[in-house]
């Protein structure tokens, strides 16, 4: 597995802070509700002083900031549902909360509703060898997993670049990628059971211990669901056998064109490399000055191919992937087949967010998915946009399935550049919508992509959403006003978008 | 580059329908006069879920036709009346495959119909199931609005998972109008090994085998001999050929065997009793049952024949981590599916009212009251 980088930043230390709306209106009787969770948890499992509350006020997405009424931190299960029964009875909402590395502030507080912590949830129940799974609590880190599991030549094989530091309730919750997904799938496909608990505290078991069960696959519909229809409590994953061999090629290119073909031979040959992904010229500086992983500075764009399988599998593979690059214009060709210089060639990519973060005091993380054949159109789309608003752009694309992340730089202390960084993401979000693809392929809506959901589905579509929601949850009171838009604000946003080319929501009356 | 309809054969232009309008005005009208509809995809799988009092003909063998496929992307996207063997053939063109490999039980099967149904084949634990396998969907929810979820693309977590919900949902959720599904390269080689051996041993071996990065595609055991299919390179296929002995079934031999096995033409299948389905945590090792099991899988599809006693078979089953399902014969007016606890009935019930509201789309085919 490859190396990642240092923990992400996860704890709110800027002091920006902007005003974001809440969903509550009733004040609850705080002192009651207050006196209830002490009573039921541990002394120290309630903290509810502006300090204590500080590093809890965002997520990874540290723009949108909020205090909440209190933040819990339960140790179990019996402790999760009693905190969920105690704010029925209160009619409080609850936003449930994982390691807080959530890129779109789906864990971001709202005024007034209580942080659920699962943190303190986080042992590992058993590993069954001869199953080959793990049942792990929901504060488990994804990495701990694979570490756990690594002695019985297992491991888990999602794994998101913050891997380190995110949990898996958080991943089960964002339906979380990594590098690995092309080949060995999301989270959905590495998910065997999971113990849920719904806003009202009753508990859900969902999947099985085989491959599938019956009625409806609430499974799939668990995952990515960003905990606005249940609280995770356990979840049982199923782990893979470690590769008997590992290699990366790295290809350095003169265009990101060049680049984009080569991905495309690659797959036509029927080759599904482990990992395959690109970083254009801004990225690859950036990762270079930070981690000295041997980039090549020149090059407009870097191709990292992993590919693993049976030795003899892979001297074959390794020639043919290596003519297909040269005939697609790669320059040199570096092969990583010791340990050391692959968990090196990795490095760079995997730090490549916290090496952006280094060239701007601020940077936004866009996460839209194209098809693969429309990724030059899309970058030189991004290249105007971003000479219009004088924003550079590095851009880290997992380029097997065509996940992009455009890395926006920007001062938000310099007058205006928060608001262009964000219209000019918006336009990013609404250009893959365009081209075919989706305005997020692993970070989730959370609150930040909200309006940008108004375009991707039309309002019967989000209509349905929010029937599914009211399926699980009538009163609402799990992580409120995230993921899924009301019809209204899409009405008053979108009164100018057209979807699927129809009106926009023609449907709807107007006020 | 291939896109759209420049890299198919061009005798799907001549049979593409589309008939989205018409299925759409079928079911808002029956939504308006709550009249109950029987969604039927080519008829092959008639015979699966439960028996339900007739409703009106909502025939999608019609609305047919692949409306984008590029064999690079790794994805199609066609309508769910396409017949499964036209789909597999195309994409056999292009030297792909779906990775499920569904079984058809019959040359009428519809992509639709498998997708309702949640049919995955023998390669199913090595290379996912059929839910696994969907990127998005069209729907028509009970209310007749055309509703699209997910997309084209691998990664996509706008919204609730609606598509992969709609996977063995068996037509009680929405109408299926057109998937987008995953697709792989077909393996360049594939081996067929096969052993005596006895149940124990035979199912420790799968699972120890699937616990070694082994090119595994399909394992089964008929209760004396363990079949294991090794699919992908031809070096990787020899070398784990090699390690694992064995005698070499002769490829077209072979290839019979995990066809037969699919389709439910093996002999195990033959003759009218009824035919149970256990689906269990795969390294259970063999279950104190009377007469053969046939098991698939790696372990974690077990099939039984005969009548049984219920209950006694669903503790089982829910026992090893898992549940049974009657899949042919039998009594089918009452529950053939295993019975969901109070809490998980009561949501999926909720959830069927959030999509069809009037309960007129297939009703009580999955269970009485869905
Ligand atoms: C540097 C960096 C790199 C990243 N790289 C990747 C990447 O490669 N791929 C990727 O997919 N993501 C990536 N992310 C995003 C993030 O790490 C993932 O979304 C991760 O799954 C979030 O997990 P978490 O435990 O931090 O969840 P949180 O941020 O705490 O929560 C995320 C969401 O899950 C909900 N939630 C959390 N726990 C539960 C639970 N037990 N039950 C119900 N709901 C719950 C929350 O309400 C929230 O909506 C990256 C983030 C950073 C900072
Ligand atoms: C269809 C088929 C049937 C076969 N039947 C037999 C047979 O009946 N008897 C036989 O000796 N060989 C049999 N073999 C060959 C045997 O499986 C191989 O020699 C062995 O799998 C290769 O070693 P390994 O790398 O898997 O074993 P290693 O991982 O090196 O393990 C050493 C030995 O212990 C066995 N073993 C390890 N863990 C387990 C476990 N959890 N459950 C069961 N066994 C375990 C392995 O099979 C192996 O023989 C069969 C092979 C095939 C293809």
């Amino acid at each position: 597995m490859p190396e990642v980088s240092p923990a992400p930043a996860v704890a709110c230390a800027a002091t920006r802070r902007r005003k974001v709306p809440t969903h509550m209106s009733a004040s609850p009787d705080r002192t009651a509700l207050l006196a209830e969770l002490q009573a039921a948890l541990s002394a120290d499992a309630v903290l509810r002083g502006a300090e204590d509350l500080r590093p809890y006020e965002c997520d990874g997405l540290s723009v949108l900031r909020e205090l909440p009424l209190c933040v819990v931190l339960p140790v179990d299960r019996e402790g999760v549902r009693a905190v969920l029964q105690i704010c029925q009875r209160h009619g409080v909402a609850v936003v449930p909360r994982g390691a807080g590395t959530g890129l779109s502030g789906g864990a971001r507080p709202i005024r007034d509703a209580v942080l659920l912590s699962l943190a303190r949830l986080h042992h590992i129940i058993a590993i069954d060898r001869e199953n080959r799974t793990a049942r792990v609590q929901p504060g488990v880190r994804n990495l701990a997993i694979s570490e756990a599991a690594r002695p019985l030549g297992l491991y888990y094989a999602p794994d998101p670049s913050s891997q380190i530091a995110c949990s898996i309730g958080g991943n089960v919750a964002e339906n979380s990628g990594g590098v690995h997904c092309l080949k060995y799938g999301l989270t959905v496909h590495n998910l065997l059971e999971l113990d849920v608990l719904t806003a009202t505290g009753e508990t859900l078991r969902i999947g099985s211990q085989a491959l599938d069960s019956p009625g409806y696959d609430l499974l799939a519909l668990m995952t990515g669901s960003e905990g606005l229809l249940g609280v995770v409590t356990e979840c049982t994953v199923r782990l893979l056998p470690v590769p008997e061999h590992v290699l990366v090629l790295l290809a350095a290119f003169s265009s990101v064109e060049a680049a984009a073909e080569s991905v495309s031979a690659i797959i036509a040959a029927g080759i599904i490399p482990a990992g395959l992904e690109m970083m254009d010229r801004l990225a690859i500086e950036a990762a270079e000055d930070f981690v000295h992983a041997g980039y090549p500075r020149d090059a407009a764009a870097i191709l990292l191919c992993e590919l693993d399988g049976p030795a003899v599998e892979l001297e074959e593979r390794v020639r043919e992937v290596e003519t297909l690059l040269q005939r697609h214009g790669a320059g040199a060709i570096r092969i990583a087949e010791d340990a050391a210089t692959r968990l090196l060639l990795w490095k760079g990519r995997k730090a490549a967010f916290p090496a952006v973060g280094r060239l701007a005091p601020d940077y936004y993380c866009m996460d839209g998915t194209i098809p693969r054949q429309r990724l030059a159109e899309v970058l030189g789309r991004i290249t105007a946009w971003s000479a219009e608003y004088g924003l550079r752009v590095a851009n880290v694309f997992h380029a097997g399935d065509g996940n992009l992340h455009p890395l926006i730089l920007y001062d938000a202390n310099a007058e205006g550049q928060l608001h262009a960084a964000e219209e000019f993401g918006r336009r990013i979000l609404e250009l893959c919508v365009a081209v075919g693809g989706s305005v997020t392929g692993e970070h989730g809506v959370g609150v930040e992509k909200l309006d940008s959901m108004c375009v991707q589905f039309n309002a019967a579509e989000l209509a349905q959403l929010h029937r599914i929601k009211h399926a699980f949850d009538p009163e609402g009171r799990l992580n409120p006003g995230k993921a899924v838009p009301s019809l209204h604000r899409c009405a008053e946003l979108g009164a100018m978008h057209v979807h699927h080319g129809q009106l926009p929501f023609p449907e709807l009356e107007r006020f | 580059m291939c896109i759209m309809a420049s890299c198919l054969s061009p005798n799907w232009s001549v049979f593409d329908i589309d008939q989205s309008q018409t299925l759409q005005v079928a079911v808002q009208e029956a939504h308006a006069r709550s009249q109950p509809l029987a969604i039927r995809g080519g008829g092959s799988k008639t015979f699966y879920g439960r028996q339900t009092p007739a409703g009106d003909l909502l025939d999608l063998g019609g609305h047919r036709g692949i409306i984008d496929y590029a064999p690079n992307e790794l994805f199609i996207t066609l309508r769910a009346g396409t017949s499964l063997q036209a789909l597999e053939a195309q994409l056999a063109e292009a030297g792909q495959m779906l990775p499920f490999e569904p079984p058809h039980f019959g040359p009428a099967a519809t992509i639709g119909g498998t997708l309702a149904c949640g049919f995955s084949g023998p390669r199913r634990p090595y290379a996912g199931s059929a839910r696994d396998t969907v990127l998005g969907m069209r729907i028509l929810n009970g209310q007749g609005e055309i509703l699209r979820f997910g997309g084209q693309v691998m990664k996509n977590v706008a919204g609730y998972d609606v598509s992969r919900l709609m996977v063995g949902a068996l037509g009680t959720l929405g109408v299926l109008l057109e998937v987008s599904l995953k697709v792989l390269p077909r393996p360049d080689s594939t081996v067929t090994l096969v052993r005596p051996m006895d149940p124990v041993t035979a199912i420790q071996r799968m699972n120890h085998w699937a616990g070694q990065p082994l090119p595994l595609s399909a394992t089964a055991y008929d209760g004396e001999h363990l079949y294991v299919r090794l699919s992908g390179t031809g070096s990787a296929v020899r070398a784990a050929q090699t390690r694992l002995g064995g005698e070499r079934l002769p490829d077209a031999e072979a290839a019979a065997f995990w066809v037969a096995l699919r389709e439910q033409r093996h002999v195990f299948f033959q003759g009218d009793a009824p035919l149970w389905r256990l689906a269990v945590a795969p390294a259970t090792p063999p279950l104190p049952l009377a007469g053969q099991t046939l098991i698939e899988w790696g372990g974690g599809q077990r099939w039984l024949r005969g009548a049984r006693d219920a209950t006694a078979l669903r503790q089982l089953a829910a026992e090893h981590g898992g549940h049974a399902t009657l899949f042919r014969g039998g009594d089918r007016r009452g529950e053939v599916f295993h019975p969901l606890t109070p809490p998980l009935l009561a949501m999926q019930q909720r959830l069927k009212a959030a999509f069809d509201p009037r309960a007129i789309l297939n009703s009580g085919r999955l269970y009485a009251t869905l």
